[in-house]
């Protein structure tokens, strides 16, 4: 039995499609990424899945409940960590914690194994008040919460925004640990290197899902000539290529940048060129993809 | 009186009783400079920033900030700093228009200088079509780009951004880092702190707080030999736990 079914969801608010037919399944023990823009209609879905919020269309299963029919059911069996965050801000970190425990009939104790790798960051402070936290605190302490009652199915909308690169790290090993359990995971992330350790992830933009894959097919599946640039003048080089005719498009990647061209190259016609056009120190590499780049090419410019 | 430095911070500290959030660091930023300001969760970040833009009284150390004094100065400085929070402090259920409008009169401008921002800020951000629509239904893309127009609504030489790309996409993290590059070649001071270690790279200099202490400053560059990393995000980790 699936832990998530999705068949055919659409969502309206006033004119705006923000869900238009989107269907997928999440086995048990899975952990599933949704990956888009922002807008993309996430949170929608999340709203719908955790039976906070009505679809126009479509159904959906949530540990094997109907989402409309069963609501009662799957609140006791899912947990769900919103965008924002939901603690109480005039309770201590402890307090928070047995609070959630409390209401699902069971104590921090029975389930401390299940938090405890991101819950020893925080519980030097436990006794702090939560609306005195740092914003990667508040995180840590609301993930805690949402697990505290041994879910069956884990639903966590942007869970490490604002959480440092250390503590990422940490949290998607312990989300992993949670895998093993049997728990299905549906996870959303701005962080293209988190969705890389989704099993599977969707690729979903205004409301619609393009692709559904493992990050390693999506990867092996891209075909377009990509190159990574190395060169002292950056921002220099960025305007340059912007506007050269074999540039399909060229983005920055921390200290290199990143380019597709319309046509395949070999990486050292390319460090020729640029040598030619004044770009003396440059080194050129074919490169695989990350998912980044994959999310990169598909996803529409804003404006 | 003219100092080559926005920011000038002799070992400012802030306890909350016998916790130390921020222990006595010390930096300068240059007028002009990109300066990442990086730690791990609880590192002191914020505290540091609500110190620097006067909205908290430092236990001990001395600040200046373009030239005034953070114990005793605070009003000067909060009219010549920007500030964008941790989460973005535009009015919701308020339009666009009235975003700016409000904090222009915050800032205390003119009524025509209200009205010139307004207009420059829209075309500026294309965001014309939907100035009469209630920030709330705007992407958080443009969000984020309004509340860091509004952040300089008043033309200061120093903004500080917290976390400005927190949750953002990598599309609009890119399009964002552009607009910090052109406020930058303004001669404006940007002081940001972020957790996604590729914006790092962007940095003139980046600060890596750990603690309440800064444990490493230098440029991404020298950084990287000096911890013999190839990526800020491995300096990171090397150095935050
Ligand atoms: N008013 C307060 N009372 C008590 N402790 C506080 C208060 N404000 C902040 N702290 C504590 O100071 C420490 C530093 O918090 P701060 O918000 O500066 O961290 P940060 O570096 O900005 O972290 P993040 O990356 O998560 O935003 C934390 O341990 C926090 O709980
Ligand atoms: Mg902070």
């Amino acid at each position: 039995m699936d832990a998530i079914t999705v068949e055919h969801i659409t969502k309206k608010y006033g004119d705006v499609l923000a869900l238009n037919d989107v269907s997928f399944t999440v086995g048990k023990g899975e952990l599933f990424g949704l990956i888009g823009p922002d807008g993309a209609g996430k949170s929608t879905l999340f709203r719908i899945l955790t039976t906070l919020l009505l679809a126009d269309k479509g159904k959906g299963t949530v540990a094997g409940h109907p989402i409309v029919n069963e609501y009662k059911e799957i609140r006791k069996k899912v947990g769900y960590m919103p965008g924002r965050f939901s603690l109480y801000q005039d309770l201590s970190i402890e307090e928070n914690l047995s609070f959630f425990a409390t209401i699902f009939g069971t104590t921090v104790e029975d389930n401390y194994d299940l938090i405890k790798d991101i819950y020893v960051q925080i519980e030097p402070f436990k006794k702090r008040l939560a609306g005195k936290l740092s914003g990667g605190m508040k995180q840590k302490l609301a993930l805690c919460c949402a697990l505290i009652h041994k879910p069956e199915v884990l639903f966590l909308d942007e869970p490490t925004t604002g959480v440092d690169a250390v503590s990422r790290v940490e949290f998607w090993d312990m989300l992993k640990k949670l895998k093993t359990k049997g728990i299905a995971i549906l996870v959303s992330t701005p962080y293209m290197d988190e969705a890389t350790l989704c099993d599977r992830i969707a690729l979903i933009q205004n409301g619609e899902i393009l692709k559904i894959d493992s990050p390693q097919q999506m990867i092996s599946n891209f075909e377009k000539p990509l190159f990574s640039i190395n060169s002292t003048e950056t921002y220099r080089l960025l305007n340059y290529l912007r506007v050269q005719n074999f540039t399909e498009s060229v983005l920055p990647f921390g200290e290199n940048l990143h380019l597709i061209t319309n046509e395949p190259y070999e990486a050292s016609q390319i460090e020729y060129h640029l040598k030619i056009a004044g770009f003396s120190d440059n080194t050129a590499k074919t490169i695989q993809p990350t998912v980044e780049d994959i999310f990169l090419d598909i996803s529409q410019p804003v404006n | 009186m003219n100092t080559p430095f926005a920011i000038e911070v002799d070992k400012l500290t802030k306890r909350f009783g016998d916790f130390i959030a921020v222990n006595a660091i010390t930096f300068k930023v240059k007028k002009g400079e990109i300066f990442g300001f990086l730690g791990a969760n609880g590192a002191g970040k914020t505290t540091a920033i609500k110190m620097l833009i006067g909205l908290s009284k430092p236990t001990e150390g001395m600040g200046k900030i373009a030239g005034f004094n953070v114990d005793t100065e605070p009003e000067k400085i909060k009219k010549n700093i920007g500030y964008m929070s941790q989460k973005f402090s535009l009015y919701d259920d308020l339009t666009v228009v009235e975003n700016i409008q409000f904090y222009g009169g915050i800032y205390g401008l003119s009524r025509k200088k209200i009205k010139e921002k307004t207009t420059e800020i829209l075309e500026e951000l294309e965001l014309t079509e939907v100035s009469k629509s209630l920030v709330i239904s705007l992407p958080l893309g443009w969000k984020q780009r309004l509340a860091f127009a509004i952040s300089m609504v008043h033309d200061p030489e120093i903004v500080f951004l917290d976390e400005p790309t927190g949750g953002v996409d990598p599309r609009v993290r890119r399009q964002f880092w552009e607009t910090i590059y052109q406020v930058a070649e303004k001669g404006r001071t940007v002081f940001v702190t972020t957790h996604y270690m590729d914006e790092a790279e962007y940095c003139d200099r980046v600060s890596i707080m750990v603690a309440g202490k800064i444990e490493a400053l230098d440029t991404p560059h020298n950084l990287k030999q000096q911890f013999e990393a190839t990526s800020m995000d491995e300096v990171f980790l090397k150095l935050a736990r």
